[in-house]
Formats: C-alpha cells, structure tokens, sequence
C-alpha cells in the first residue's frame, strides 16, 4: 500500500464528523434505493437489469458499428462528432473552437468524464474561464477538490466550510443557512448562464439510432448549459451507447432509482443536434466528443470489458462497507468506491496503486445492486491476481511469497501438517480458553505485528480434531 | 485522424472489420400497463404532490383560466406559444407575455417573469412527470428560467409512463432537438444532504389537468 493511500484512509477514520457525513449521506441514498427497487413498486426490476445488462454487453461487442451509427444521426440532425483520444486532445478540441467563436466564459454541467480530464485546468491555462455550474461541483471547484461522491460532489462540506468558501471567493457577507448559499450559488450561476458563449456537459447516455445525448440532473445547470449559450459540447466516454431510444424505458427506470432512489430525476434531456429551424431557444451548434482515454485497451479484454458497462449511478458506493468507512477521498483517482477500485488499475495501470483491488472485503453488496449487473467482486479478484503476478515479477514481498509456499508445502503433506498444530498448540498462550488478543514477543514483529494487531485468536484446543478422531 | 484510429482500436480488440453490421437485437422492451383515466390522475397527483409539486384539476378551459388567472394576480408571466393556451385564453390575461419568437426577447423575459406558462406534450401518470418537446410552439426556457412554473395541459394528454411515451415516439430526435422529462420542482441537496427546492429551474411546479 502507498504512503499516500494509507494516510487518507487514516485522515479519514480519524474524522468524526467526516465518518458521520459519508455514513448518513450513503445511507440516505441506499435507503432510497432500497425503496424504490422494491417488489411492491418495481415488479420487474430483476428483469430490467438483465435487460440493461444484456444490452449493454451487446453494444460493448458491437461498438464500432454503434458508434458509426450515433454519428450518421448527429451529422443528420446538424451536429458534428469528433473523436478524441485523450485529455489533450479533447481539451485541443475545445480550446480551438472558444478561440475561433472568440468564447471566454464557459459554463459546465457535473461530468465524470470531464474529471477524468483535468479539463478546467487546461481551459483556465489558456485564458477561458471555466465555471462548474451544479451546486456541488461548484463548491468544489472553489476549494480546487476532487469530487466526493459520483452523485454527491461535496457531501463531504460542511455548511460552514461552505460558507468560508462563498465569503473567500465570492466576495460576500458570511452566510450559514444552506437555503440561503443555494439562493446565493443561483444568483451568482444565472448571471454566467446568461453570459456564456460555450456550455461543455457530460453524457449519461448516447442513443445510437436517435443521435442523441441524454442527461440526467436534479438542478436544472445541465438544461441551462445545454440550451443557454450558443455552442453546446457534450464529452462523453465512448462505452455511453444504447442503442436504441425505446431501450430509455428500461435505463431510465434503473438509473435515477440506482442513483438517488427516485423514480426519474426531475430533469431527463434526450438533446439532438443544435435547435431546429423554428424552434425559440436552444444552441446553435452541437458537438458531440467520443473519447477513448483507454477504453479500447480495457475493450480489448474480454473478462473485463463489462466495466465500461458502468451508468456512474454510484449505488455500489452507497452499498459499500469499504467506501463508508474511508470515503471518496482516499481513493487515488476520480473514480471511488468499488466501481474505482476496478476502473482506476485499468485506466491508470496496476501500478498506480497496487493495493486498490484489496480494499475491498468482496462481501459482493455492489455486485447486488448494480443496475447493469457487473460482477465487481469477481473483477477486483481478478485485479488482485494481477497485481500479486506483477509482484512476483518484479520480485516484491519475497517474504510473503515464501511464507506462502512453506504454508503450502505444510498443507500438502498431512504428517508435516500434524506437527506443526502440536507445536503451535504447544506454544500457544493459554487463556482458560479465552480468546487471544496478545501474542508472545516471539511472534510480535514485522509484518506478523501488524496482521496480529487486527486480530485476535481463537485459543488452541486440547486435542486436535484428527487426535479426537483416533480416540474415538 | 483519431477517429479512424479509434474505431481501428476498437475492432482489432472485437475482432471485427469495417462495415461488418450488428448481429439483430431483440424488439426493445416496452411495456405498456392498462389503466383507466381516473386511475391515471390520482397517480399523476400523487407523485408529483410527494415531490412538493401541486396538482389542479380544472373540468373546463374556462376554469382553468380562472385558476391561472388567481395564480398570477399581481404578478408577471410569460406564456409560451402552445395552442393550448389561446384556446383556454390563458395567453390572453393581461398579466400574461406571450406570442414571443425572437431568442434574445424570450431569454430576458424568462430572466425577469415570475412565471413560466407551458402546456405540455404529455404527462406520465406513474412518476408525475411534464415531457416538453422544444418546438415554435414551446421554447426551452420557458419551463427553466422563471421561479415558478405552471403547465396546464388537457386530460387526454396523460399517458401511463416512460413505455407508452417510447412507444409513441420511438425516435424522438427525429422531431425535435430537445425532448424534456420534468419531474417536480428542481432540487439540490448538495449542502449537508439538506433539501432546497429552486436551486437553478423553477422551486414550484404547478400543473393543472382540464377536463
């Protein structure tokens, strides 16, 4: 485990008030969930994610020809697409466009893909002011963070640190009440909405055979990003397909359920193209960017390319006892919670952070509540054997290797197998039959310290079982 | 060019080539229920009053102008171009702006109205929800900018949910370049998990069904 890994999750754990912030808020969410998936209100919600799950694996198999499809249908109705390979080429992209439209403020609706970017930073360096428009993000951004939560970008802010951040960086009078900073962050984001000449939003999904963007909010930012300014940028992942808009019947009943436990988010938007001849509003022009930023490399192996199935709901962080405990933050990249434990070491390389795939007690909760039914568990196993692959390469924890083999070698041959459970019932302390919190000196060191210092011991039995079995 | 590279990508790692079709998918799933109209309104209610929306059911156009009428009293609203809305006169009161079609005039309007009147392509009856096609006849902003919203839609309007929208519009992108699902007032609990209603869309939504 690195340093830095270590030391958030114990930042974290330390946190009182952060540890009661992430519990309540994910508990809020997984409750809902749980009600709205329910027997009672959704009968075929089994179903459903067979169905998303299904279809999801269908496109993923068949995305060239999807992606063709989507672009035929944007081009048809007056949109352009462009591919992108990574961050830099999505944020060239977006640079030469503000500077042949002559753009300076853009406003932003929360995407995943676009953290995954870094791309405010890249717009501020060239001059354009980027401004993140759904309340969360836009506290955020403000204190320079990292989303907390897929759906719940600040849930680790207190309304005090909110009110520090609005009186440092908005030149206002100090405000506690959170009614009263949402009114404030609506004022102060209304007047960007109104001025901006680029509005950049993610994807929830891309309908294939409608050339359509779809995005699911609760604010209203996305609808103002995407309908206010004159340009409107979607960036989305590639592995957003769906191909067909009807197939909107079975993930709009999962996705807004699986997220927030509602039945729809207050505003779905299925956008196409800029506005048509006769429509009032709407942009003028409309941009579709794909970006790989990895994913064909992670496409390209079989067992694994059910990640990209991921809708971003966030229910497996809710559902996760490893997330609740050390919250968003300690995971090393945008992406958190189970979902992050398997898409980080594929994006980024096992290297990033080898102890990822581990934190983890596989209890299988997120595979349980997975929309679209990826089997997370079974992913982060084989991550695990990955990594140990790539230790034994390199030659890492040899003494971990090595005890590993004398614990097989003892285990293949019973006789060895006997005695070594003589010697350590002999030498074991004995409690009266209390279990062992404390370990003699002799096996108090180095990594048998730290493994012990979570553990305690059953106390060694009288007669072992194969012992017993002779008597009998 | 990145695309060709990317969809190069792609195949080699599917073992497909170019121009090789998707194998057939099965129809799409939809599912439409049977429920009769009062069935429909009293679930239609129901949702969108949880969500803190208000539900006004009118049996004449007249009575929903007399409603609409009380609503706004003393206040501004801009109303967009729906037929509906002449038909009940709606777009007639005098506290009322409507008949908009230039871009920048609708915008700084909507920026300084306290209500937004729509009608509304549909409505669903199982998750309470307006769905606003963008077209001459209604603008996007109209159902965004002001504080309140008030739609007023006819009951023949009212469909049983997502399914039987789907099925009525397959391909909605073929029509127009923005079809809107809205589900209650907009909504933030983005400080402290503390619900606030009107964050950046209108905090009341008021729909009222007629006939």
């Amino acid at each position: 485990m690195s340093i830095e890994f270590d030391r958030k999750i114990h930042k974290t754990l330390e946190d009182a008030n952060l540890q009661l912030a992430v519990y309540t808020a994910t508990a809020r969410l997984k409750d809902g969930r749980t009600e709205v998936v329910s027997p009672a209100e959704l009968p075929d919600y089994q179903e459903l994610r067979t169905q998303a799950h299904d279809l999801k694996k269908h496109v993923m198999e068949n995305l060239d020809s999807y992606l063709e499809e989507f672009e035929r249908n944007v081009e048809a109705h007056g949109g352009h697409v462009v591919y992108a390979k990574d961050a830099t080429e999505v944020a060239d992209f977006v640079v030469g466009l503000a500077k042949e439209r002559g753009a300076h403020l853009i406003v932003k609706g929360k995407s995943m893909t676009s953290e995954e970017l870094d791309l405010n930073e890249r717009l501020e360096h060239e001059g354009l002011e980027a401004v993140e428009t759904d309340l969360g993000e836009f506290i955020v951004q403000l204190a320079h963070e990292r989303p907390y939560h897929i759906v719940g970008p600040s849930l680790h802010k207190t309304r005090y640190d909110v009110a520090d951040l609005f009186t440092k960086y908005l030149g206002i009078e100090r405000e506690e009440v959170p009614e009263k900073q949402t009114a404030i962050a609506r004022g102060v984001l209304r007047k960007k909405f109104l001025a901006a000449d680029m509005g950049i939003s993610g994807a929830n999904m891309l309908v294939a055979d409608s050339g359509a963007v779809v995005l699911v909010e609760n604010e209203g930012n996305i609808r103002l990003t995407t309908s206010a300014p004159k340009v409107h940028i979607a960036v989305a992942g590639i592995e957003k397909l769906i191909p067909r808009a009807q197939d909107l019947a079975v993930f709009l009943k999962l996705l807004a359920r699986s997220s927030t436990g509602q039945r729809l988010s207050v505003y779905t938007s299925i956008l196409s193209g800029p506005r048509r001849p006769g429509e009032i509003d709407g942009p003028e022009e409309f941009y579709v960017v794909l970006l790989d930023n990895g994913r064909t490399r992670l496409l390209a192996d079989r067992a694994k390319r059910q990640s990209l199935y991921c809708l971003r709901c966030g229910a497996c962080l809710n559902a996760c006892p490893v997330y609740r405990k050390i919250g968003g933050h300690s995971f090393p990249w945008v992406y958190s919670g189970p979902i992050g434990a398997i898409l980080t070491p594929q994006f980024l390389g096992l290297g990033h952070e080898p102890a990822l795939p581990f934190a983890s007690s596989l209890c299988g909760a997120c595979k349980e509540v997975c929309p679209v039914k990826i089997e997370i568990p079974e992913l982060l196993l084989s991550l695990r054997g990955e990594v140990r692959k790539a230790e034994a390469r390199d030659r890492k924890n040899l003494l971990e290797r090595l005890s590993f083999r004398l614990f097989a070698w003892i285990m293949t041959h019973p006789r060895l197998y006997e005695m070594a459970g003589r010697v350590a019932a002999a030498t074991a302390p004995s409690d009266n039959g209390a279990w062992i919190s404390k370990v003699p000196a002799l096996m108090n060191f180095g990594p048998l310290r730290t493994w012990l210092s979570q553990r305690d011991l059953p106390p060694a039995p009288r007669k072992s079982f194969r012992e017993l079995w002779r008597l009998r | 060019m990145s695309r060709d590279h990317i969809l190069h990508r792609i195949r080699t790692a599917l073992g497909r080539s170019p121009g090789q079709a998707a194998p057939e998918l099965p129809a799409p799933r939809i599912r439409i229920p049977l429920v009769d109209m009062e069935s429909r309104i009293a679930s239609f209610r129901t949702r969108l009053e949880q969500l803190a929306g208000r539900v006004h059911l009118a049996a004449t156009p007249e009575e929903a102008r007399a409603f609409v009428a009380d609503a706004i009293a003393g206040k501004c609203a801009v109303a967009s171009n729906a037929p509906y809305l002449v038909e009940c006169g709606i777009a007639a009161l005098p506290e009322v702006r409507s008949g908009v079609t230039d871009r920048a005039e609708l915008r700084e309007l909507c920026a300084t109205m306290n209500f937004g009147i729509t009608s509304a392509d549909y409505i669903l009856a199982d998750t309470g929800t307006l769905v606003m096609i963008s077209s001459p006849r209604e603008a996007r902003m109209i159902s965004l900018l002001p504080p309140a919203h008030i739609a007023v839609v006819p009951r023949e309007r009212i469909l049983t949910g997502l399914d039987e929208l789907f099925s009525l519009h397959p391909c909605p992108s073929g029509e127009t370049s923005s079809m809107v699902l809205i589900t209650g007032p907009s909504r933030t609990a983005d400080i402290e998990q503390i619900l606030v209603r009107g964050v950046h869309g209108p905090g009341e939504v008021t729909v009222v069904i007629v006939g």
